[in-house]
C-alpha cells in the first residue's frame, strides 16, 4: 500500500461553541492543506451544531512550554500571592469591595 | 543493557514516581508527559484497535444503506455510519499524540496485524440486523467506553466524551428500528428474533474474554486505562439489556438467563470463547471479507490523496508567488 497519507500534514482544530466563547482545542485530523482542514473540521467535529467558528493550524506551528506543570517556567506566578484579591486584608465593615 | 550513568537511573526513577503520583491522585498523563513505555505501547495499541474497530464497524451496516426500506431509514442509517467513521478520527487522532502515525496504522490493519473488534466479523443479513447493531453493538459499546471517558491518557478520555455524546442515538436508533418492526407483521418479528439470536451470544464476546484469562487486564487496571474488568461490564450489559428485550417483546436465546435477586443481578450462561478466539484469530464468517474491502477503499482512493497533495503544493507555490505583493494569509478571527 502507497504511504501518501503520510504526507498529508497534522492540522490542530480549534472550535468556538457560540459566540462569546473563546476556541478550544478539540482535536486534530490530517489534510492536504488549509481549506481540506478546515472543511474535514467541520465534518468531523461538529456535526452537531458544536461550532459557530473553526480555526486550524498546523502542528508543527506550534510552539508549547515543557509538559511538566512544576517546571521552573510556572515559578514566576507561583510566589506571587499578591496578585489575587484575597491577599489583601479589608475590613468586614467596608461595603462594596 | 547496562546504564550508562547512574544518574540516568536516579532521573527515570524520579519521573516514573511523578507519573505514579499522577495516576495515584486520578490526574490525567497528558501527550508530552514521561511516561512508562509499556504504558505508551499499551494505549496505542489498545487506541489503534478501538479505531479500527469503529472504521471497520461502519461495514455492516453500511452494506444496508442503499437497501434501507424508508428515505428517513436511509438518512438515519448514513448518519450513524458517518459518526462512526468520526469515532474512528478521534480515535487516530488520540494515538498520534503518543507517537503513532495513522498511516502506518492503517497499513497495519490493512495488513492483519491489528486487529479489530470481533463482533464486526459476523454478517448482517437482514434489516433487521441493523436495529440489532444498534441495540446490542453500540449498546455494549456504551457500557465499554462511558468507563473510558475517565481513563488515565486525556487525549482518549477526551476523545471518549465526544464518542458517548453521539452513541446514544446509535443505540436508540436501533432499538426504534425494532420496536416498529416488532408492530408490523410476523414475519417482521420473526425477522427481529431471527437477527437478535445471531447477535446475543456475539455481542457478549465483544467484552473480551473472562477476568481469569485476561493477562494483560491487571496491568491496564493499575495504570487506569481499564476502569472495570471483562466480566463486570458484561454483567450490566446484560442487565442493562434484558428488561429492553422483555418490552420489545423478543426472547433471549439463553436458557440459563434469569434473575438472581440474592445477587442483585442476572445469571447467564457462558459465551463460547472458544469462538471469539478463533474469530480473533481470523476465522470469523467475514475477517478477509472486511479487510479485503477495507484495503481497497484505501487503494482506490490514492489517486485522490495525490491529487490533494498535487493541488495543495500549486497552490502554496501561487501563493508563495504573490507574497511580494504583500497579501498575507488572513489573522484568525
Ligand atoms: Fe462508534
Ligand atoms: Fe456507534
Amino acid at each position: 500500500m502507497t504511504g501518501v497519507d503520510a504526507s498529508w500534514p497534522l492540522y490542530e482544530v480549534f472550535v468556538r461553541g457560540k459566540r462569546g466563547l473563546n476556541h478550544v482545542h478539540v482535536g486534530s485530523l490530517r489534510a492536504a492543506d488549509p481549506r481540506m482542514a478546515l472543511e474535514n473540521a467541520r465534518d468531523l467535529y461538529t456535526r452537531r451544531n458544536e461550532g459557530v467558528s473553526i480555526w486550524v493550524v498546523r502542528s508543527a506551528d506550534i510552539s508549547a512550554s515543557a509538559p511538566d506543570e512544576k517546571d521552573p517556567f510556572f515559578a514566576p506566578s507561583g510566589d506571587k500571592v499578591y496578585r489575587h484579591p484575597t491577599f489583601y486584608d479589608i475590613p468586614a465593615d467596608v461595603p462594596h469591595i | 543493557m547496562p546504564s550508562p550513568d547512574p544518574g540516568d537511573d536516579l532521573a527515570e526513577a524520579r519521573l516514573q514516581a511523578h507519573f505514579d503520583d499522577t495516576i495515584a491522585r486520578d490526574r490525567r498523563i497528558e501527550p508530552r508527559d514521561w511516561m512508562p513505555e509499556g504504558y505508551r505501547r499499551t494505549l496505542v495499541r489498545q487506541i489503534a484497535q478501538h479505531a479500527h474497530s469503529e472504521i471497520i464497524g461502519m461495514q455492516p451496516e453500511g452494506d444496508w444503506i442503499t437497501k434501507a426500506p424508508s428515505l428517513r431509514r436511509k438518512a438515519i442509517l448514513l448518519a450513524k455510519v458517518q459518526d462512526e467513521a468520526g469515532h474512528g478520527l478521534y480515535l487516530y487522532s488520540a494515538a498520534e499524540t503518543l507517537g503513532a502515525d495513522r498511516a502506518d496504522l492503517t497499513r497495519q490493519l490493512a495488513d492483519g496485524r491489528q486487529k479489530y473488534s470481533s463482533i464486526f466479523n459476523y454478517p448482517s443479513e437482514t434489516f433487521a440486523d441493523v436495529g440489532v447493531i444498534g441495540w446490542f453493538v453500540d449498546g455494549a459499546a456504551i457500557c465499554n467506553q462511558v468507563p473510558l471517558c475517565r481513563t488515565s491518557y486525556g487525549p482518549y478520555a477526551r476523545a471518549m466524551v465526544r464518542v458517548c455524546k453521539e452513541e446514544s442515538f446509535h443505540q436508540r436508533q436501533g432499538y426504534e428500528l425494532l420496536l416498529t418492526m416488532m408492530r408490523g407483521t410476523d414475519a417482521q418479528r420473526a425477522m427481529v428474533q431471527d437477527a437478535v439470536d445471531r447477535w446475543w451470544w456475539p455481542s457478549l464476546m465483544m467484552f473480551g474474554p473472562p477476568d481469569d484469562d485476561s493477562p494483560n487486564s491487571a496491568r491496564s487496571m493499575a495504570w487506569k486505562i481499564k476502569r472495570h474488568s471483562n466480566d463486570e461490564l458484561r454483567q450490566r450489559f446484560v442487565d442493562m439489556t434484558v428488561p429492553q428485550a422483555d418490552r420489545l417483546g423478543v426472547r433471549l436465546p439463553d436458557p440459563e438467563l434469569r434473575w438472581n435477586a440474592e445477587r442483585g443481578h442476572h445469571d447467564f450462561g457462558t459465551p463460547d470463547f472458544a469462538e471469539l478466539t478463533r474469530v480473533i484469530q481470523g476465522d470469523g464468517p467475514c475477517n478477509a471479507e472486511r479487510v479485503r474491502r477495507r484495503r481497497a477503499a484505501h487503494e482506490e482512493g490514492a489517486w485522490v490523496r495525490e491529487a490533494a497533495r498535487a493541488h495543495a503544493a500549486k497552490s502554496a507555490a501561487r501563493r508563495d508567488g504573490h507574497a511580494h505583493h504583500g497579501a498575507t494569509e488572513g489573522a484568525a478571527a
